[in-house]
């Protein structure tokens, strides 16, 4: 039996019709959701960055607005996947305060460790935060201080505190204490740490005067 | 085909049929999200949603969708809901969204889903369809719960930490703390503890059917017996 081509055609046609106009109503009403839902999504970005952004540098050291303070640079060492780095600038009358580097550590036990290290004007370290990763639950995820205080131990180091070949986990002949059970996210975390304190000194100049991209 | 009636849809959501314990559907997110009792319950209530909504949609589109197009309609509709829901996750309940991850979008992919979209909402009106998807949902969730419960207090030591995640700032001491300084049951953190918990909820439920197919049985007979000798003069 021969096919007829026109009732063929003509099911082909009604049924690109009908997936068609699935397809738009369909994309209509997540277009609509989006629409509604854009503004306080980016809101609640911006607030829980602030949040972390305001624990590492509090309040009352800095006057300007954080948030749109920041730099976006290429730094070959510091870019996670050929992406620039946002650097957020702290600053009290004018003066520069300090910096605080938004980076991915690529060497995660499972993944990119997404961090904040902030740096003060004198070369110390006043705190970093783990912003979001997928550790393993019990062991690596003591990086998040909601789990354990170990990220604490970087605030007030400085490149000689200590000196540049200690820093490495203990296992590593550092200083450093890696987690119990978990050694490749602490060692993750303290080379990340360590190479932006080292772009941070080299280029402190460079990072406060470069011009805001808001 | 006779119209199920709610009281039977609703027993076969949570218990003859239930979506994880009989049908096995879903376990990918399942077993990965129960960590915690909140995780479970932003997903359980995540899925639910995204259940309801395309069941509703399917049944109100059943008779004008061709038979032939149904599965990738079926499908858009789902991945519609899908993104629906995670759009206002990421916007009122913001932390949750960010621990939940890509475990939101997957529901996409979770079986459960187009299941009942295929076999029930296809076939049924649209009162029935949502009462499937509220209770196919909810027995879903109650899974996850009762998962997320076991994992939380044997890997943890806690129960509902976290909860301000969900609720608000109030709600950060609802944690309960049943052993201080527990130092942790890692097996029951991480995946195989969530199939050993897996395994042990579907014997348990197996263990109470049998039982209670025993007793039927054991009635049935009891009851035939006396059927028999009243009947012999």
């Amino acid at each position: 039996m021969a096919i007829d081509t026109n009732v063929l055609k003509k099911n082909m046609l009604e049924a690109g019709k009908s997936l068609a106009l699935f397809a738009v109503v369909a994309s209509a009403l997540v277009a609509i959701t989006y629409l509604m839902t854009k503004s306080t999504i980016a809101e609640n970005e911006k607030q829980s960055l602030l949040k972390s952004l305001h624990v590492l540098v509090p309040d009352d050291i800095h006057d300007n607005d954080l948030f749109s303070d920041n730099i976006s640079i290429n730094v070959p060492e510091l870019n996670y996947r050929n992406h620039p780095i946002t650097i957020y600038r702290a600053r009290m009358n004018n003066e520069p305060v300090a910096a605080i580097f938004s980076v991915t550590a690529p060497d995660g036990y499972s993944g990119a460790i997404k961090m904040l290290v902030a740096i003060k004007m004198d070369e110390s370290i006043a705190g970093v935060r783990v912003v979001s990763h997928k550790e393993t639950p019990g062991l690596g995820d003591a990086i998040d201080i909601e789990k354990s205080d170990w990220i604490r131990i970087f605030e007030q180091r400085s490149l000689s505190n200590p000196i540049e070949k200690q820093w490495r986990v203990k296992k590593d002949g550092g200083q450093f204490d890696q987690l119990t059970g978990a050694t490749i996210t602490p060692r993750a975390i303290v080379k990340m740490t360590k190479k932006s304190l080292l772009y941070f000194v080299k280029h402190k100049q460079q990072v406060f005067e470069s011009a805001n991209n808001g | 085909m006779a119209e199920p009636t709610y009281n039977k849809i609703a027993k076969d959501g949570f218990w003859h049929n239930n979506p994880v314990l009989i049908q096995l559907l879903g376990l990918c997110p399942l077993l990965a999200v129960t960590s915690t009792f909140i995780n479970a319950l932003g997903l359980g209530i995540a899925t639910t949603l995204v259940l309801i909504g395309s069941n509703v949609t399917v049944s109100l589109i059943r008779n004008n969708v061709k038979q032939e197009l149904r599965i990738p309609i079926f499908v858009m509709v789902i991945a519609s809901f899908v993104t629906i829901v995670e759009l206002a996750m990421n916007a009122y309940l913001h932390e949750l969204y960010k621990i939940l991850g890509i475990f939101i979008p997957l529901i996409v992919t979770n079986c459960v889903i187009i299941a009942r979209a295929e076999s029930f909402a296809s076939k049924n009106d649209v009162k029935t369809s949502f009462v499937d998807g509220l209770t196919m949902g909810l027995g879903f969730t109650s899974v996850l719960l009762v998962l997320g419960s076991m994992r939380e207090i044997i890997g943890q030591g806690t129960l509902f930490s976290q909860a301000h995640l969900m609720f608000g700032e109030g709600f950060r001491d609802l944690q309960l703390v049943f052993v201080e300084d527990y130092s942790g049951f890692l097996l029951a953190i991480l995946p195989p503890g969530a199939f050993i918990g897996l395994g042990l909820l579907i014997a348990l439920k197996n263990v109470i059917e049998t039982k209670r197919k025993t007793r039927q049985a054991q009635m049935l007979t009891a009851g035939n017996n006396s059927k028999e000798s009243s009947a012999t003069p």
